[in-house]
């Protein structure tokens, strides 16, 4: 086609400051035409019921296209999103193939953030790779290697205020687990569900929403046969500031924790890092039959 | 990189997840195209130095990916097939409402560069010459790509006289 059609004249649009073209009939539903123009174009499709249909029938197109989309802008950013250049540095960094290696990234699907990787039965990948950088945290006595810093800390202090709560755990129990659900995702502005632990011997109690540094975070509380307590944290994390899979301690709280893109996962309970292990096995291992 | 820039480049990304919806409709697949476009921005903001706006910087890469994405996939048929067949079973026969099913439906229809102009200038709300200037053609060329998406539409959702050559649709006005 002849890119200049559109330039062409339209016959009787003459007068004002030349022909009417067909794009003029485009800008001036689109209203990217000079006032003066404008007005011409109005009084060219005073007696053209034909073409002012036409004009009538693309302004409602970008009516009805704009009130399609327009919502998309006021939706929450998916998490997955790099929000900036550090978040960027990350993905792209040593860390990425290590992560996505290992075994943790958060689902595309949007459905729920789950695990992933290529965890085997009994002591696969998880352990063999935190097993190394965890001597340090096991008492070995080097003095900071198993400090909580950022949300790690936090998490330790919100299952050490939560978790011995006898009578008001959670905010939300695990009776009205998909009213949790929807609230946490609602307020953390990306899917969150708990993992389901009962294969490993922890039923969920529920979960309730947590400050955090920036912004809301979402603790899921669980208990074991003989009413021992864990909680998992999930956080909205700048990247690129945790990035392996760690142990801590905060007192009498066992910490297992890591970041996997923007997410911050903190696994916190007393019970030792052998038990932590096998709860965050069990949680890999559910993602693999999902 | 300083702060505002990132910033910038932040305020973008409403306005991308919008036009990323319209152009692959999936949502998923939609910020999949996002996310691209950001990691890519990220990575080349050197290469922006502050030469035009940010907005048309981004939608110009949003652009590049998405043609990109569209290239690649065009060996599998489901892309393909149908793509200039009007659908004339379940042409819309009243004017005034467009349901957004249908909307969705023959928007995604419509060839990728058609579909990228409508919406840059419908939704976006572009002028025609920015609107050329991310997708690196001539005004005309937009101009005409309007004329086609537009009366596509009009012919199967708005009952508008079917528009039997695309080149029918730039015709002078009698």
């Amino acid at each position: 086609m002849d890119p200049s059609s559109h330039l062409k004249p339209i016959p009787g649009g003459g007068g004002g400051d030349g022909p009417v073209t067909e794009a003029d009939l485009h800008a001036f539903a689109d209203g990217q035409l000079a006032e003066t123009r404008r007005a011409q174009i109005e009084l060219f499709l005073r007696d053209r019921p034909a073409e002012r249909q036409r004009v009538a029938d693309w302004r409602a197109q970008n009516e009805a296209l704009r009130q399609w989309l327009d919502p998309v802008v006021s939706e929450p950013l998916p998490l997955r999103l790099p929000l900036s250049s550090a978040a960027h540095g990350w993905h792209r960094g040593p860390w990425r193939a290590m992560a996505a290696g290992v075994l943790i990234a958060v689902a595309s699907a949007g459905s729920a953030w789950w695990l992933r990787g290529a965890v085997d039965d009994g002591a696969g990948p998880l352990a063999s790779w935190v097993a190394p950088s965890s001597s340090a945290a096991d008492g070995s006595g080097v003095a900071g290697a198993n400090t909580l810093r950022g949300f790690a800390y936090r998490a330790a202090v919100a299952h050490a205020v939560y978790s011995p709560d006898a009578r008001r755990p959670v905010e939300v129990s695990a009776a009205d687990e998909q009213a949790l659900v929807t609230w946490l995702t609602k307020r953390m502005g990306t899917a969150v569900k708990p993992p389901d632990l009962r294969g490993v011997g922890y039923a969920l109690i529920g979960g309730r929403l947590l400050p955090g540094d920036k912004g809301p975070v979402a603790q899921f509380m669980f208990d074991g046969a003989k009413g021992q307590r864990l909680t998992l944290y999930v956080t909205r994390e700048d990247a690129g500031r945790e990035t392996a899979f760690r142990f801590g301690q905060d007192g009498p709280v066992n910490v297992f924790y890591w970041v996997d893109k923007d997410f911050g996962y903190a696994l916190s309970a007393g019970a030792d890092r052998a038990e932590l292990l096998r709860v965050a096995q069990a949680v890999y291992g559910q993602l693999e039959r999902r | 990189m300083r702060t505002q820039d990132e910033a910038a480049i932040v305020a973008c990304i409403p306005s991308l997840r919008r036009y990323a919806r319209g152009l692959v409709s999936d949502a998923t697949r939609a910020d999949d195209l996002v996310q691209d476009t950001l990691e890519r921005a990220w990575s080349r903001f050197g290469m922006w130095q502050r030469r035009g706006d940010m907005r048309a910087w981004m939608f110009g890469i949003m652009h590049n990916r998405f043609i990109d994405g569209v290239r690649a996939g065009r060996s599998r048929p489901e892309d393909s097939v149908g793509d200039e067949l009007p659908e004339i079973p379940q042409r819309a026969t009243q004017a005034d409402r467009i349901e957004v099913r249908d909307l969705d439906r023959v928007l995604q229809r419509l060839p990728p560069e058609q579909r990228e102009t409508l919406l840059l200038v419908a939704v976006e709300q572009m002028s025609y010459l920015e609107a050329a200037a991310i997708m690196g053609v001539p005004v005309g060329t937009v101009m005409s790509r309007l004329a086609r998406a537009r009366e596509r539409l009009r012919a199967e959702l708005q009952g508008g006289a079917p528009a039997a050559q695309p080149a029918v649709t730039l015709r002078q006005v009698k």
